[in-house]
């Protein structure tokens, strides 16, 4: 009978990402409500340190395998290793995250197990003793209910929505080899581009400033930043304002580009076409910040200002600047 | 080199979805259907690939008799045959299901590079590519927005989080499109005529000798939740709506 709540935890170098607290304490509440207990596996090089860190967050053994050959994630070595130690254990349910690395690992997992995967949930939940969650369908405008049956039964979580407690588990760290076979690693990294900015991830950031085409040119970005900077926000952007080339791909929020959960979204100059909205309408707080009145984005917002985003921004830096210095 | 594109045909990206009143699904009058944007860009990239190294494109699409419009759309862009799976037990397949009809089908051809959207617009997923890429034992290269086939092998870039990776894979591969691979071209009217007369096998879940065993199974459906009404903070000076817009931050929703 498999039995067990795993979780495959994310690090980028030795460093543990803050989804994986998010899963680990998700996980911790289905395993108390099953009565069962919670497993992590974490893969990299040199991490044995960081392994215990996931007890806090309610883990009760850790499978850590710590190799040079997972420095840097490829789909070949993680998914062979995670398979391994999966089927060993044969645990009932398998929460990943949603992030970049989750979204391909997950997938290929769920086809070498052969089993079910409801992916970006923004809830799970024991039904019928299984996993269901409800996930958002056609970019937002509607939420599935999916149950998910297989072994595992499998369910990525969408960053930033679930939330992360301390609460202390067994902590145990279990080292595993999953000796993995040369020539079954076809894929190679040649090179990690890391960006300049050092910025937190759209994806991941808890606040984002982002302009539209009513920021009328790359050259007044700056006023934006500023706000950012002030708020320690990262700086996200309307596929208008990319595709005017004003900003780089990797900023676009919506359909097409990323999908954000932050704790609030500050859009300026942002319309709130129905595209944008599929990006960014499960951020906690909406603020909008347009000359329009009627501009859709509205509709979404907790808090709007009907004016000139020329004018706005700025005093918006200088009083979050004042209250927060 | 034959080159495999999976198109999916889905509603397009500013149509209004209505669940039906019982939860089953989504009212599907008056919704226009489109190639889904990420396979657009997969399948512009299968026919770059083609131009620049020979062979020939198929299109593989799984969905009911409309999705032959998808098919014939990605001829007229200049694919050269297509296959349509049509079956019944096939409608609102999971994941894995419609990966394993898409596997059946493809392992029956040669292939040395299949394109797939990074994720349908529709099911918002994202999981075919991967599980088809593991069905077919090939390597896999997902949310590419740049990709190089040279010497029976290829190189992509992916984004994560922070960084870019430059990714190496021999063929046969599968990779996945993200918005940023191309510009995908418009179907011109004469490749609109040749699309009408190109050859498109249909086949059903029999001929592809697979069971149907859905395993993560969407039990209902709801509209999004209501976000309450928001607050315009009224006024004619944009220091003091901005003074209180940071207040209000501050001192209701607490999160600066
Ligand atoms: C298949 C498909 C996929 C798409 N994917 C995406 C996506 O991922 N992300 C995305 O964002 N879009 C996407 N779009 C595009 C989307 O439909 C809109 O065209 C786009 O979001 C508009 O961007 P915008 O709001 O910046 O520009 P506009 O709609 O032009 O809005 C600009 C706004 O700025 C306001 N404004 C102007 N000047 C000022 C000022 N001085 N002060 C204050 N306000 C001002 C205006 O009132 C207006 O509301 C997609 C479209 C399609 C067809
Ligand atoms: N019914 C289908 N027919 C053909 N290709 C599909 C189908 N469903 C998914 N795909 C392919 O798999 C990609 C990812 O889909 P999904 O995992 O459903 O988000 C799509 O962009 C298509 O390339």
């Amino acid at each position: 009978m498999a039995k067990g709540v795993w979780i495959v935890a994310e690090q980028r170098e030795g460093t543990l990402r803050k989804v994986s607290f998010e899963i680990a304490t998700t996980a911790r509440r289905l395993a108390d409500e099953l009565g069962e207990e919670v497993s992590a596996v974490l893969l990299g090089s040199n991490i044995a340190g960081i392994a215990p860190e996931l007890g806090k967050y309610g883990v009760d053994r850790i499978y850590c395998a710590d190799d040079p050959v997972f420095e840097t994630y490829t789909t070949d070595a993680y998914a062979a290793a995670v398979a391994t130690v999966v089927k060993e254990n044969d645990p009932a349910i398998l929460l990943m995250a949603a992030s970049v690395q989750g979204k391909d690992l997950s997938s290929r997992l769920a086809g070498k197990l052969k089993t079910g995967m409801a992916t970006d949930c923004v809830e799970v939940r024991i039904a019928d003793g299984g996993l269901a969650a409800k996930r958002p369908m056609y970019a937002g405008k509607c939420y599935g209910e999916v149950v998910v049956s297989g072994s595992p039964q499998m369910a990525s979580l969408r960053p930033n929505v679930f939330p992360a407690a301390e609460n202390p588990g067994a902590g145990e760290v279990v080292k595993f080899d999953p000796a993995l076979k040369a020539e079954a690693l076809k894929t190679k990294i040649v090179e990690v581009q890391k960006d300049a900015s050092g910025k937190v991830d759209l994806t991941e950031a808890e606040i984002i400033v982002s302009g539209g085409r009513g920021m009328k040119g790359s050259e007044n970005y700056p006023i934006i930043e500023e706000l950012a900077d002030v708020l320690g926000a990262t700086v996200g952007a309307s596929r208008a304002s990319v595709d005017a080339g004003w900003r780089p791909q990797s900023d676009q929020v919506g359909q097409t580009g990323k999908v954000v959960s932050p704790n609030l979204y500050i859009a300026c100059g942002i319309s709130g076409a129905i595209q944008h909205l599929a990006g960014m309408s499960s951020s906690k707080y909406i603020v909008a910040i347009n000359k329009d009145p009627d501009a859709p984005i509205f509709a979404k917002a907790d808090y709007g200002i009907v004016d000139d985003l020329f004018k706005v921004v700025p005093e918006v830096t200088a009083a979050a600047k004042k209250l927060l210095s | 080199m034959n080159i495999i594109a999976c198109v999916k045909q889905v509603p397009d990206s500013e149509a209004l979805i209505k669940v039906k009143p019982d939860g089953s699904g989504i009212e599907e009058a008056g919704i226009k259907w489109v190639m889904n944007t990420y396979d657009e860009f997969g399948v512009e990239e299968a026919l770059k690939t083609r131009e620049k190294h020979g062979g020939d494109v198929t299109v593989v699409s799984i969905g009911p008799a409309r999705a032959m419009e998808t098919i014939r759309t990605a001829l007229a862009m200049g694919a050269e045959k297509g296959i349509h799976i049509d079956d019944p037990q096939l409608e609102g397949a999971d994941a894995y299901t419609t990966a394993s009809a898409l596997a059946a089908a493809i392992k029956e051809i040669p292939y040395d590079i299949i394109f797939c959207g990074q994720r349908a617009i529709d099911n918002d997923s994202g999981q075919v590519g991967s599980i088809l890429a593991e069905l077919l034992d090939i390597p896999q290269l997902t949310i590419i927005t740049k990709l190089d086939v040279e010497d029976g092998k290829v190189t992509g870039i992916k984004p994560i989080e922070g960084a870019q990776l430059v990714i190496e894979s021999p063929l046969p591969c599968l990779v996945t499109a993200q918005k940023g691979l191309n510009e995908p071209r418009y179907a011109s009217l004469p490749g609109i005529m040749k699309a009408k007369k190109k050859p498109v096998d249909i086949k059903d879940v029999a001929a592809l000798g697979i069971t149907v065993d859905i395993k993560a199974k969407v039990a209902g459906m709801t509209p999004p939740p209501e976000r309450p009404p928001g607050k315009i903070i009224e006024g004619d000076d944009p220091a003091v709506k901005a003074a209180e817009l940071v207040r209000l931050l501050r001192e209701e929703a607490k999160i600066i």
